[in-house]
């Protein structure tokens, strides 16, 4: 097992609220949550404090009375239109900054260094390797039941698909998660950055037994995943 | 005797008829809340017998799930603010008599109980109720052999479709009434915000409901007549439904929402003896929002196979749409600046609501984003999100708003400790649960999963979802506080004065209960509705039916 990066483990014991990543993209999409975390948690302090604030210094006391105040002039209403001015300014970074995150994981798919099928179907997921002639549909395909190969540090391309209603493909280590439709086939990518055994489960409601539709991601090293192959695919030295 | 007995059942006042809603709305109430027990014993003691129940078979769970958030969403949180709130108020607070269509008025009540009588029938039909989850995904709802359901799903369309009539016709009749019945001087922009927002909230629903009554009819045929309009191997496509459904059901959010900001705002200036602060912006904010509630709807379909590239306009609308109603809150937050607070319980409500929905709004900026959203998507996350947002509008906006005006619905104030002690533990129990829910999200804890412990990585979040099942049932029993105001206030409150609260709006005006015909003699307005501690006033508020020349004789 490869060790992980020095950054890798940073990031994981940094931030615990979330599982490991394990993905080469993953790190961006906790980045672009903690940018919004940080945005929003100054927003909370700031505004959360001014109520409670204000109900503790203008709590009603015997011969005060309240500002007749009703914004209607332009130098009262700023006290409403400049805090929303830098709502809009941040609403904007934040997503110039999720563009580029989308466009890396949904966007545009780097050359696939492995093509898999994965199939949904109540209540299993099913892959289908092309085998070592590279094609679907011919006869050294190799379909599995809930395990899902793959060599750590490759780009892994997975074409969903459905057999019978919606499922949702979801490696919460990868930070990767994509619906899979009855009548479409949608590629997603990913590209793993640890060996490891790692959980797939399916995250949308496809029946009475969607708890428990959990596949298996193994990421094997080099090495491994050349032993993997050739024990499925024994004629092909 | 049997005349007047069913002329009071199948009465024609607005008055009643917002009774006969807030009876039906509590009732669902509780349904929805042993839904939820129900859902978080499994979640914390999977495979167990439930207190009170016994096992719960992934089959009865999934039908939990579904019913819980089509209960809570239809059957409480629409009837309570709009049917409840908007058919009590609107003529009161305009100077009318009642509605302008008082028979359509009860009509529509009586569709509604019939949809309620449908779905709540649904539960003991073979098969049990429906299973595919409050947004009824096709394939799974088109064919029963996916969900091992039966007459459920059916009883379930039939159910919302007579629900979404009975609304159609009380937001016309909300419309109409507004438009045409006002008191002499009662202009547009001496409208209660409250009144603006119910009639904000009847539009957009009237707007955005046709394409899913379509939609569901299209599921109807899909699941009876052998149509494959959602069906992939007939040529059809389940993501049609998706659109259909959130083409409403984001509309709906803001359905839900406004008229919870309205009585927010009320009760906030009565407590608070101000002025709301920037009235115009925010009436234009709330028109603002409902426009750009009609172009957000595939952010909750970033990740169901749609275009990546429709994610990003969707992102930015949703991010836009978050500018009008910054716009509220941070007009509520200066309303609060140099006013005078009396902590009473419609307020200690009012404020919760504000508190409650910040944090929910703020969250909402993560599920907004695309990127982020990959991850969170039908996690806990989204789950506690919209709790925040949701919750804080129905139950803390809701309370509010029968704390305020139940003195004027049923003539006896309700106890002001009890009021207190309810706002308490429901405030610090709803964060008790749904706090720890963001975390249990952020670690990946999918949305509508029976038993957590079947996943390896959701093992270590045991302790955490046993805390905030905990949490919960005790959120639930402290709502046994307010049962109990509720009936015995009802019985022996305190009587209440025409106007216990000194508020400037209409319907404070008459007598409490008001009258059948609600106004002794038809009111005239003569100013707008938050005239409170004016300067050249001598009591800190000038009720709308008082003329300048009033105020000037009672001035120092």
């Amino acid at each position: 097992m490869a060790p992980p990066s020095p950054c890798l483990v940073e990031v994981s014991e940094m931030h615990s609220w979330f599982p490991e990543n394990v993905s080469t993209y993953g790190g961006d999409v906790d980045g672009i949550f903690w940018f919004i975390f940080y945005i929003v948690t100054v927003w909370f302090f700031i505004t959360e404090g001014l109520i409670l604030y204000f109900i503790f210094r203008y709590r009603r006391k015997p011969g005060r009375s309240a500002v007749y105040a009703t914004g209607d002039t332009w130098s009262q209403l700023a006290w409403v239109l400049v805090p929303l001015a830098i709502v809009v300014v941040l609403d904007l970074l934040i997503d110039i900054r999720g563009a580029d995150v989308w466009a890396k994981v949904k966007g545009q798919r780097p050359p696939a260094e492995l093509v898999v099928h994965g199939v949904g179907k109540q209540f299993n997921w099913e892959f289908i390797y092309p085998g070592p002639d590279g094609k679907f549909g011919s006869e050294d395909d190799l379909a599995t039941d809930n395990e899902l190969h793959v060599p750590v540090g490759k780009v892994i391309h997975v074409i969903l698909s459905s057999k019978d209603v919606i499922h949702s493909f979801f490696l919460p280590h990868f930070r990767l998660k994509q619906d899979a439709v009855p009548g479409r086939q949608i590629p997603v990518w990913f590209e793993a950055t640890k060996t490891g055994e790692f959980e797939i489960p399916c995250a949308e409601l496809c029946g009475f037994g969607h708890s428990g539709m959990n596949g298996k991601l193994f990421v094997h090293s080099p090495e491994d995943f050349q032993k993997w192959n050739q024990e499925k695919w024994p004629v092909n030295k | 005797m049997s005349s007047s007995w069913t002329s009071r059942i199948f009465s024609t006042d607005h008055k009643v008829i917002a009774k006969q809603y807030l009876t039906l709305s509590l009732f669902w109430a509780v349904i929805g809340a042993a839904t939820a027990y129900l859902i978080r014993w499994q979640i914390a003691h999977p495979d167990t017998e439930a207190f009170g129940w016994g096992y719960i078979e992934p089959q009865v769970y999934n039908s939990l799930v579904t019913m819980h958030g089509t209960i809570m969403v239809f059957f409480v949180a629409m009837p309570l603010l709009l049917s409840v709130f908007g058919n009590f108020l609107i003529p009161l607070m305009i100077g009318a008599k009642d509605m302008a269509f008082p028979k359509l008025n009860a009509l529509s009540f009586w569709l509604f109980f019939l949809s309620s009588a449908v779905l709540f029938a649904s539960f003991f039909v073979p098969g049990g109720a429906a299973a595919a989850g409050w947004t009824g995904y096709p394939p799974l709802s088109a064919k029963n052999e996916y969900t091992g359901g039966a007459y459920g799903m059916d009883m379930w369309l039939l159910a919302l479709a007579l629900e979404f009539a009975s609304f159609l016709l009380g937001g016309i009749n909300f419309l109409t009434t507004t438009m045409n019945m006002r008191a002499p001087g009662l202009t547009w922009f001496r409208l209660p915000v409250l009144v603006w927002m119910q009639l904000t909230a009847a539009v957009i629903f009237m707007l955005s409901v046709g394409p899913l009554v379509a939609g569901a009819i299209l599921l109807l045929m899909d699941r009876n007549l052998g149509t494959t309009f959602y069906l992939a191997d007939g040529g059809g496509d389940p993501l049609l439904w998706q659109h259909l459904f959130w083409f409403f059901g984001h509309p709906e959010v803001y359905v839900l929402l406004l008229p919870g900001v309205g009585i927010m705002l009320e009760v906030i200036t009565v407590f608070a003896r101000k002025p709301v602060f920037a009235f115009r912006p925010i009436i234009y904010a709330t028109i603002v929002a409902g426009f750009l509630s009609f172009i957000v709807w595939a952010h909750h379909q970033y990740i169901s196979g749609m275009d990546p590239r429709l994610a990003m306009p969707f992102s930015i609308t949703t991010i836009i749409i978050s500018v009008p109603f910054a716009l509220i809150i941070f007009s509520i937050i200066a309303t609060l600046w140099g006013s005078n607070i009396s902590l009473k319980s419609p307020m200690l409500f009012a404020l919760g609501t504000l508190g409650v929905f910040i944090f929910g709004g703020l969250t909402g900026i993560f599920n907004g984003s695309a990127p982020v959203d990959i991850y969170i998507h039908d996690t806990y996350f989204v789950v506690a999100h919209f709790h925040y947002t949701l919750f804080s509008n129905v139950f803390f906006g809701g309370f509010a708003g029968i704390y305020f005006w139940f003195p004027k619905m049923f003539g006896r104030m309700m106890n002001e400790t009890l009021g207190k002690i309810h706002f308490w533990l429901t405030f610090a129990f709803f964060n008790a649960v749904f706090i720890p829910m963001h975390l249990v999200g952020l670690r990946g804890m999918m949305r509508r999963i029976a038993n957590p412990m079947q996943y390896e990585f959701l093992k270590p979040l045991e302790s955490l979802n046993m805390f905030i099942t905990l949490m919960a049932i005790l959120l639930i029993l402290s709502q046994a506080v307010f049962v109990i105001n509720f009936f015995w206030s009802m019985a022996r409150g305190a009587v209440a004065a025409d106007n216990p609260w000194q508020a400037n709006t209409l319907e404070w005006s008459t007598r409490s209960p008001p009258p059948h015909d609600n106004f002794a003699s038809p009111p005239v307005v003569y100013r707008w509705p938050y005239d409170y501690s004016r300067p050249d006033s001598l009591s800190d508020w000038t009720p709308q039916d008082r003329s300048d020349d009033n105020v000037r004789a009672t001035a120092r």
